[in-house]
């Protein structure tokens, strides 16, 4: 993963320090501290609120999070949703290993029934969360599932997400081989499985068919599920930034404030 | 009503007599939907254009609509500390209102009530206060036509008061245009009729007017304004051009300021999902380069203490505003403590050193914003500003800061660099420099923030050696901080029996007492402290002048007697002569009940 990150970024010739790396808590959010570009290592969970605070503040700058899938759906759920409805200008890499790897075994929110972990020993039983469907319904407006045992779809697809004006998001199957291997050997062919692309007749810009590919889990689709251009979060706030500022024409800060003042006395 | 002194005797049945006054105390009750704020927010706006000194008090019911609601005004030709113990006059809209506030009104004072309404008056509240009773709600209907009721019935009392209290009627009849203007002509002209109609009431049943000294603000040029606003606009003096929120009372304020604000500016703020997401939105907001803004109350406060702890062990500039309300959990919303001392100074996980300062006035409110942004930028570090609901809804008249000296510009630089180490243990002042993300590092070795403990580059590290080395660089950059704060000033006499602590709001009422205490003979003084955390050196010579140390605050005495900056200055002096004098019923202090406390633990 973090091998192509540094292809992709190689590859699209971009200025290491207009890159920013953001990234919660887990064994996959510790992508920050490889990358030659400015990086944050931020609490378990809150990646997405840190990385629109960046986005938000410096347009300037491409915005890259990464996380494991507890740090996005479980602890992290809320700021996902809200992240993805207000479609602000940044790329999640959610590395879905089906588990907690960084605490050692445990159930995450992703883990399918039946999953032995140490804290279901007798295996899960709660209904695991389907990423894309989370995606596809909190309003992402780009919505992509790709695997980490290919390499150059994984990158076609930060490509993809990178140009993309808008909220981003790639789920990477990314195989735990300490404390659950094979589980996603279904879509390895070199392990015998398969990896089926998304048709080519697929509607992108269609949700209840983007909906309907993620019905199927295991191998499921690989490639670009939904695909819609939205205003952005960062769009709008420049937009009430300009119609705000056109009143003010070329007025020095203070005498804004002084405007203001000069009421209330 | 201080030092009245009458301009002519008292006529039987003539033109009541008008008094010269150097202050007043007016309390306004009825419900919220009267407008009574709005009352309140004029005589304000009036005692500040006429040179005068001006202070407020309101309560907010915490219900949206309707509930009883009270204004404070304590208009003064000279300094005015407190909102006031008594009322001099207490104008009611209802039974309830009478009720309730009768008792805060001063032995003898006026109450003029609304005939409409209140109905029954005890014979013995008869004797103890003089009551003017007025058909307020017809008298408005008459003034200003059928459809007014309670619409105008704010401004047909601010007539009545303006007619009792001789107020300047141009400067009003202009405050009310303003106030109104832009809105169909019709609303202004209204408002102007319904205070006509109150003004021109002759109040014969009055046996004494009033009029006030000149005031002493002279050429001051004043600014009328509450202590959230004032906050919100040192923000934005300071060069604060991000910030992120999510609503709760009484930080909200701030928020729907900034929000609609910033833009103006070129910044913009974000409501957001939760209190985490905000504080998360705006460190990440500060690392891209410019200092940013967070804030809460209550439970928000306690939301964000992970992320505060991620900054300090960054070394991330932040500015986080707690506008602190009665707690635990929700607690009482629209009711002042200082109870968040604990969780501003500590709150959270390991050892964290963070900057934590208390405005004391509105006033301050604005200075306070852009120094906490001064200190988070050069020590590189978060500043927590702890205001109170005391100092948020009331509003102050206060010099007009000098904007164009003031404002400052803290656009990021971006200067390429050949080589950075964030967390150099080497630098001369042992503290953080971060690059904001976009400056180029020729060496190609970019810095990391994080909040795993980290080497000299942001890398994590299981070093012990590193760990305490870290540890003190964070502690050691606050405590040269420390050092280098003023130490405060004694108000009074620096050596005495008694001296007063006090912290944010309760500054004036203290310094009040102080002035009231010395009057009376009592060698009383006071020291307000305004950074909490570090303290400044030098108090424990303060201290050792006087026989008693009380430290006034509104928060519980705890399982050990003291409140929670009591508790800090007892372990740091070690001087049992520190004591505390606390409180928590959601009020601001009297000064009645100060000078009672201080007599009773000192006798
Ligand atoms: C507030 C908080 N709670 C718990 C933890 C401990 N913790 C660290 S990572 C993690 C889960 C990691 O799982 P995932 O996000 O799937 O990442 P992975 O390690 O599997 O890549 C937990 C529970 C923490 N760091 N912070
Ligand atoms: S194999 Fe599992 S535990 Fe080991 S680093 Fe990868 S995700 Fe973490
Ligand atoms: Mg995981």
């Amino acid at each position: 993963m973090l091998a192509l990150y540094f292809k992709l970024i190689e590859k699209r010739k971009m200025h290491h320090e207009k890159i920013t790396t953001v990234a919660g808590i887990g064994c996959s959010s510790r992508f920050p501290y490889f990358v030659q570009a400015h990086g944050a290592h931020f609490i378990h969970g809150r990646a997405l609120p840190f990385a629109t605070g960046v986005s938000l503040s410096r347009p300037d700058l491409h915005v890259f999070v990464f996380g494991g899938d507890g740090d996005a759906f479980s602890i992290g759920g809320n700021h996902f949703t809200h992240t993805a409805r207000k479609n602000v200008k940044l790329t999640y890499c959610v590395m879905d290993n089906n588990v907690y790897g960084l605490t050692k075994n445990q159930t995450s929110p992703t883990s399918p029934i039946g999953y032995k972990s140490k804290t279901d020993a007798w295996g899960s039983g709660d209904r695991p969360i389907n990423p894309m469907k989370q995606a596809i319904a909190a309003g992402a407006t780009f919505v992509a599932r790709t695997t980490h045992t290919n390499p150059n779809h994984v990158l076609q697809m930060m490509e993809a997400a990178m140009d993309h004006d808008g909220f981003s998001f790639i789920e990477c199957l990314s195989e735990c081989v300490e404390f659950y291997p094979g589980a996603f050997d279904g879509a390895n062919p070199r392990k015998g499985g398969q990896f089926p692309e998304v048709p080519k007749d697929h509607d992108v810009t269609d949700e209840y068919a983007a909906y309907k590919l993620s019905e199927e889990l295991m191998p499921g689709k690989f490639g670009i599920f939904y695909k819609v251009n939205r205003p952005t979060k960062n769009a709008n706030e420049a937009k009430i930034i300009s119609t705000n500022r056109e009143k003010f024409a070329a007025l020095p800060d203070w005498q804004i404030l002084q405007k203001n003042f000069d009421r209330m006395k | 009503m201080s030092d009245a002194t009458t301009a002519a005797p008292a006529q039987a049945g003539g033109t009541p007599q008008v008094s010269h006054i150097s202050e007043a105390v007016i309390r306004i009750a009825g419900n919220s939907q009267d407008g009574i704020q709005a009352i309140g927010g004029f005589l304000a706006r009036l005692a500040g254009r006429s040179e005068q000194e001006v202070m407020t008090f309101m309560t907010i019911p915490s219900t949206i609509s309707g509930g009883p609601s009270i204004f404070q005004v304590r208009i003064g030709s000279g300094e005015v500390l407190s909102a006031g113990d008594e009322a001099d006059v207490l104008l009611c809209f209802y039974q309830h209102s009478y009720e309730n506030h009768l008792g805060s009104l001063k032995k003898g004072g006026i109450v003029l009530y609304d005939s409409d309404h209140v109905k029954e008056i005890k014979p013995e509240n008869e004797t103890k206060y003089r009551h003017i009773g007025l058909p307020i709600s017809s008298l408005v209907v008459e003034a200003i036509g059928g459809t007014g009721r309670d619409k105008g019935k704010n401004v047909y009392a601010l007539g009545l008061i303006a007619k009792m209290f001789n107020l300047d009627v141009p400067k009003l009849h202009r405050l009310l245009s303003e106030r109104f203007a832009g809105k169909d002509p019709k609303v202004a002209e209204t408002a102007i009729a319904a205070f006509n109609g109150g003004y021109s009431h002759t109040l014969a049943a009055a046996s004494e007017l009033f009029k006030f000294k000149p005031g002493e603000n002279v050429g001051h040029n004043q600014i009328v304004m509450g202590g959230n606003e004032a906050l919100a606009y040192g923000l934005i003096a300071a060069g604060v051009r991000f910030g992120a929120g999510y609503p709760i009372t009484p930080w909200s304020d701030i928020m729907e300021l900034l929000r609609k604000e910033l833009p103006k500016y070129g910044g913009s703020f974000i409501q957001c999902e939760d209190e985490i997401a905000s504080v998360a939105m705006a460190i990440g907001a500060s690392w891209g380069g410019r200092v940013a803004v967070t804030g809460s109350s209550g439970p928000g406060i306690s939301l964000k203490t992970e992320a505060i702890g991620w900054a300090v062990m960054a070394e991330v500039p932040l500015v986080v505003v707690d506008v602190q309300r009665g707690g635990p959990s929700t607690g009482m919303p629209t009711n002042v403590e200082q109870s968040d001392f604990n969780i501003a100074c500590f709150g959270g996980h390991g050892d964290s050193p963070r900057v934590v300062i208390a405005p004391s006035s509105v006033e301050d409110c604005f200075y306070t914003a852009i120094e906490a942004v001064n200190i988070a930028r050069k020590y590189s570090t978060p500043v927590i500003i702890l205001t109170d609901q005391g100092i948020a809804s009331r509003i102050e008249a206060f010099k007009m800061p000098e904007l164009e000296k003031i404002c400052q510009d803290i656009t990021p630089d971006f200067t390429p660099v050949a080589d950075h180490k964030p967390y150099d243990l080497a630098a001369a002042d042992g503290i953080t420099r971060h690059l904001a993300p976009g400056t180029r590092v020729a060496s190609g070795k970019y810095p990391i923030v994080t909040g795993l403990e980290h080497d000299e580059l942001g890398h994590p590290t299981g070093s012990p050696k590193l760990h305490v080395q870290m540890t003190a660089k964070r502690r050691n950059k606050l405590k040269k901080l420390g050092a280098d704060l003023p130490t405060p000033t004694v108000f009074g006499p620096p050596e005495g029996q008694v001296l007063l602590v006090s912290w944010g709001s309760s500054k004036g009422p203290v310094e009040e007492a102080v002035k009231q205490a010395r009057a009376a003979g009592d060698a009383v003084s006071a020291l307000h402290i305004k950074y909490l955390n570090p303290l400044p050196n030098g108090l424990e010579k303060i201290f050792e002048a006087f026989t008693h140390v009380l430290v006034v605050e509104l928060n519980d005495e705890g399982f050990y007697g003291y409140g929670q900056l009591g508790a800090v200055l007892r372990a740091r002096y070690c001087d049992p002569k520190i004591r505390g004098l606390t409180k928590v019923d959601g009020l601001t202090w009297k000064i009645r009940e100060i000078l009672d406390r201080v007599k009773a633990m000192t006798k």
